[in-house]
């Protein structure tokens, strides 16, 4: 050390712990070498090379996180906090990730290919295209994007710096863009829903980065801790800190698709790849949520008293919104749309408890929506006409006298959500509801139980369609998937009903992940 | 101990996963496997009952508990009193009685036969545990999931136009059970203030609640469980469910289910909240009033057989409901006692009319004349369930009607009177449709397609009109079970009863 002060002042090392943030540099890592494979594998091995890197990361870095689970502490020069809930959330990340390759990987449901277009940048509907469909293309590069993605996810909710947080949003929302527009049916529409995410996505970006910039003036640093700090020293929130806090709360908000910033969402899930959606919609809204507590935890918790009066209106406008619009649509993925923004409401009632309960509360919401989701998305990929996916709702009529275990199925994921008792979505709406309660937000709670019930419209008429009405003759066909997708829907099934019915070791692990460390 | 209570409820769990994986094409050998599991469940409760030590009725007994979600302090814990025994035993009883009545039920239906009857057995597996359960989570559990498989039974075996009604019943039955999900957090959160949070019943019984936020937990309970009952003005969703379901699913819905209701209004609202149920008390007798006029004046008017029976169940809902606020022992008893019987008479009531309906292909009172004719052991013995209904003296319905309005007369008189002139009503809608639909000219129609009850379906009513006519003549030994429960929940809500009435000295005073 002497020596190297005697050479003049020199670039302080920074102290890294490799160890800590394994999880995320294994799959960083894979990400990396899967564009390698692209660039010097054949063609007819990358499908396969990519696979196994795919899952072979997401394996090894969920062991990673179990081997972790105890360790609470700051590394990377205090950049990111390894602490309970970002290992339950990274866990989850993966996990819900796992399956969703699983979907992703599927290639037996469409007769083409898989769900990606042969070659995302051939014009839609050109010979290019068509001789590319001809000859069997696939398009191994939504790997390494999905990893990426992973990456930036695992990161966002244990990076403890505003701008370490920027950098992680980044990087899970950029390959998500890509991914939108790469869907092989219904091409324009996709490109469309790719553009739409990435303008309003780059908007929201904004926002976070803005407030970023604002926070960073009132307190002097964009560390959490020391704008927790900033706001215990000085009594009074001045306009800078509110302002500040504000943008990037609406930068997230974006994210979690809450209302009044959730417009960009039935267009995104409609138009992206169906795997990509279902992986979307719950990894985003884990890391979304992560991050978001965090920042409203252990930053903004001083100012707790000032945003809590907001959230309580942005999670009440939330459900109420997407449960209301969700009432009257027709198209099952743009039901699904305004459902998760339905779901976010509810999660918000675990954020806007600041509690230890809220947040455990929120953890496990989050895994039972996202593997329950996951696998509805995945029973969407399943039933088809000639054209695609056959996801207008009265395609849907009788589809449980002629498919029963997929409409089956299916039904359970509805009633999961409807937070129908028995089902993970009851554990989960429970715990929140319970948080909201003992945080004094009852009146939220009791609106929330009153949507809850409107929402079971949306919900059970699906279900009555499917099981209560003759088939049409014409109608679509449920496919017989490969085992990857067979497998997909077992697991996120079998966790609805085992969340749903023996929760205990989950209540167990979110209550141990404990709190934040600030 | 054995665990009766347990293997009460998972038999018929059992035998509806063994009836799923019978081959298709063996609808007969899916039937009879319903049939053995639910006598096997019989079977069992008549074991327990034995095992029930009828002197300390007023006790939970046969109780298990093991933990289940300790994160929230929630238990798997069961164990019945003398009222919980009883309605379990009504379950029990009429669920083979429902399957042997309703063998041909789902014949006809375009879904599988042997859901139908997993469906019944799924159903009486939660019925069960409602009655048993002990942990209030546990209750709501069950409560809620209770909904399924009736919304099953009535979407996929019902009449025309079963979807709707499957959807009003299982949207009506969530936003009840949601409103009771709120009002059970609250409790759980009023628990956790002073020591763990807790469902557990016997725990919870004496918490001392704030008296305001005790009101607005008691309406969250009271709500959910008018909704079930069906008391005036939350019964809307009974006539429609009761019209296009299949007569088994009726029996069930309204005999054994709607019942959860009435037992969680004695059981939850009165022990747990005492001072609020006092302070409830006048809206809900008096709500309790309108639905006995008003159901039977509806009843009347109906020209639909089984919206007549569902009108008339509002009507007697409300009977059973004012029994339990009337707050006095004998009223309570009663309300009990009718719950029972009000479930016998109704599955008599509605199967008999289901093999009439069947038969003819019409539900529609006009459509009918003169069956008695053609059919007299049906007649015979649908007039014995109607006049149970009417509560004729000797048969059932009586003890327990007269109970209640004797017991509500030493407290609230003029409710008494004026709930007294339902009987008259009652009279009329049961003669009126025995008239309209038994007696007469009988058209070609029904000369043609009605036959007499055979061998199956004799098997399925005589037991219903034995225990009606036995219920009648001695209804002790249910009553020597039940008073000691309602003992209970009178020193729980810390009622007394008037003092016995000297000459015309008012009794008003000992209310507290």
């Amino acid at each position: 050390m002497s020596a190297l002060l005697a050479a003049g002042p020199a670039f302080p090392t920074p102290v890294i712990e490799y160890s800590a943030i394994a999880p995320m540099l294994v799959v960083f890592t894979a990400a990396l070498l899967g564009v390698v494979v692209e660039a010097f594998v054949p063609r007819l091995l990358r499908r396969r090379a990519q696979l196994v890197l795919t899952f072979v990361a997401l394996v090894v870095a969920l062991g990673f996180v179990v081997a972790e689970r105890g360790r609470r502490e700051f590394v990377v020069e205090g950049a990111v906090a390894i602490d309970g809930p970002a290992l339950f959330l990274q866990g989850t990340i993966l996990v819900v990730a796992f399956v969703a390759a699983l979907v992703m990987a599927e290639r037996s449901v469409d007769p083409a290919g898989d769900a990606f277009a042969p070659r995302a940048s051939a014009l839609p509907g050109s010979i290019d295209e068509q001789e590319l469909t001809a000859r069997g293309w696939l398009q191994t590069e939504v790997w390494p994007l999905f990893l990426f993605s992973v990456g930036g996810m695992m990161l966002f909710p244990a990076a403890t710096d505003l701008l370490t947080m920027f950098v992680a949003l980044e990087i899970l929302s950029l390959p998500l863009y890509l991914l939108a527009g790469m869907a092989r049916r219904r091409r324009l529409l996709s490109q469309e829903a790719a553009l739409k995410y990435f303008v309003l996505g780059a908007f929201s970006s904004g926002f976070f980065l803005y407030g970023t910039a604002l926070l960073y003036g009132y307190a002097g640093s964009v560390s959490l801790s020391a704008i927790a700090t900033a706001l215990s020293v000085n009594s009074q929130a001045s306009l800078l800190v509110v302002a500040g806090a504000t943008l990037v709360t609406v930068g997230l908000l974006f994210k979690v698709a809450a209302a009044p910033f959730h417009q960009w969402t039935p267009d995104v899930y409609v138009g992206a790849p169906t795997p990509v959606t279902g992986f979307m919609a719950a990894g985003v809204k884990v890391a979304a949520f992560g991050a978001l507590l965090r920042i409203m935890y252990v930053a903004l918790g001083g100012l707790r008293w000032d945003w809590r009066p907001v959230m309580y209106v942005v999670a009440v406008l939330t459900m109420v919104v997407g449960t209301i619009i969700a009432l009257t649509q027709s198209d099952i993925k743009r039901m699904l749309a305004y459902s998760a923004i339905a779901q976010t409401g509810f999660m918000l009632i675990g954020v806007l408890s600041t509690s230890a309960l809220g947040l455990s509360g929120t953890m496990f919401y989050l895994l039972a929506y996202g593997l329950a989701t996951v696998g509805a998305f995945a029973v969407v990929t399943l039933v088809r006409d000639p054209a695609g996916e056959a996801t207008h709702l009265s395609q849907w009529v009788g589809l449980g006298k002629r498919s029963p275990i997929v409409a089956a199925a299916f039904a359970l994921f509805l009633l999961a959500f409807a937070g129908i008792p028995l089902t993970s979505g009851f554990s989960g709406k429970f715990a929140v509801f319970t948080a909201g309660v003992a945080g004094g937000a009852t009146a939220v709670v009791v609106i929330a139980v009153i949507v809850s019930a409107v929402a079971a419209f949306f919900y059970i008429r699906v279900i009555v369609l499917m099981f209560f009405s003759e088939p049409a003759a014409d109608g679509p066909v449920v496919v017989v998937p490969s085992s990857f997708t067979t497998v997909a829907v077992a697991l996120t099934a079998a966790a609805t009903i085992v969340l749903g019915v023996l929760p205990q070791p989950v209540f167990d692990l979110v209550a141990h992940a404990g709190v934040f460390i600030r | 101990m054995f665990p009766w209570l347990t293997t009460i409820g998972v038999v018929p769990l059992v035998g509806s996963a063994v009836l799923m994986v019978v081959p298709k094409g063996r609808e007969l050998l899916a039937k009879q496997l319903a049939l053995a599991f639910s006598l096997f469940a019989l079977v069992l409760t008549v074991f327990a009952a034995l095992a029930f030590d009828t002197t300390r009725a007023g006790e939970l007994q046969l109780t298990e508990v093991h933990q289940w979600i300790p994160a929230f302090g929630i238990n798997y814990a069961v164990g019945v009193d003398g009222v919980a025994l009883v309605l379990l035993a009504l379950t029990t009883i009429l669920v083979p009685i429902v399957i042997l009545a309703g063998w041909h039920d789902a014949d006809s239906s375009t879904a599988s036969v042997k859901g139908y009857f997993a469906l019944v057995l799924i159903l009486e597996a939660f019925t069960v545990g409602v009655f048993a359960a002990t942990d209030l989570f546990l209750f709501y559990i069950l409560f809620e999931a209770m909904l399924l498989p009736v919304f099953f039974l009535i979407g996929r075996y019902g009449g025309p136009q079963r979807s709707y009604a499957s959807m009003k019943f299982l949207l009506y039955g969530l936003l009840g059970g949601l409103i009771l999900l709120v009002a059970l957090i609250g409790l759980y959160v009023v628990s956790a203030q002073n020591g763990p949070g807790t469902f557990d019943f016997t725990t919870l019984v004496g918490l001392h609640i704030d008296p305001i936020l005790q009101r607005w937990l008691f309406l969250g309970f009271f709500i959910a469980f008018a909704i079930k009952a069906p008391l005036v003005p939350l019964h809307t969703w009974l006539p429609d469910a009761a019209a296009e379901s299949t007569p088994g699913t009726n029996v069930l819905l309204i005999g054994v289910l709607d019942k959860v209701g009435t037992f969680g209004m004695l059981r939850y609202c009165l022990e747990l909240f005492p001072d609020a149920s006092h302070w409830a008390t006048p809206v809900v007798i008096v709500l309790c009033v309108i639905g006995i006029i008003y159901g039977a004046l509806l009843a009347i008017g109906q020209t639909d057989l089984y919206r007549l029976i569902a009108y008339t169940s509002v009507s007697h809902f409300g009977f059973i409901g004012l029994g339990i606020f009337a707050m006095t022992s004998q009223a309570q008893a009663g309300a009990t006692l009718y719950m029972v019987n009000h479930g016998f008479t109704i599955a008599a009531l509605f199967i008999i009319l289901g093999f009439l309906v069947n038969r003819r292909g019409s539900r529609n009172i006009a459509d009918f004349g003169g069956v008695q004719k053609v059919a007299p052991l049906l007649a015979g013995t649908f007039l014995v369930a109607g006049m149970s209904s009417l509560a004729l003296p000797g048969l059932s319905s009586f003890v327990s009607e007269f109970l209640v309005l004797v017991g509500t007369f030493e407290r609230y008189k003029a409710v008494a009177v004026i709930s007294a002139v339902a009987i008259v009503l009652a009279a009329l809608y049961i003669l009126l449709m025995y008239l309209r639909t038994m007696t007469g000219e009988t058209p070609d129609i029904v000369r043609e397609r009605v036959h007499d009850l055979k061998g199956r379906e004799m098997l399925a009513v005589v037991p219903l009109l034995a225990i009606i006519i036995g219920l009648g003549v001695a209804p002790q030994p249910v009553l020597d079970v039940i008073n000691p429960a309602v003992d209970r929940v009178m020193h729980a809500i810390g009622a007394t009863d008037p003092a016995p009435v000297v000459p015309a000295q008012a009794a008003e005073g000992t209310q507290p």
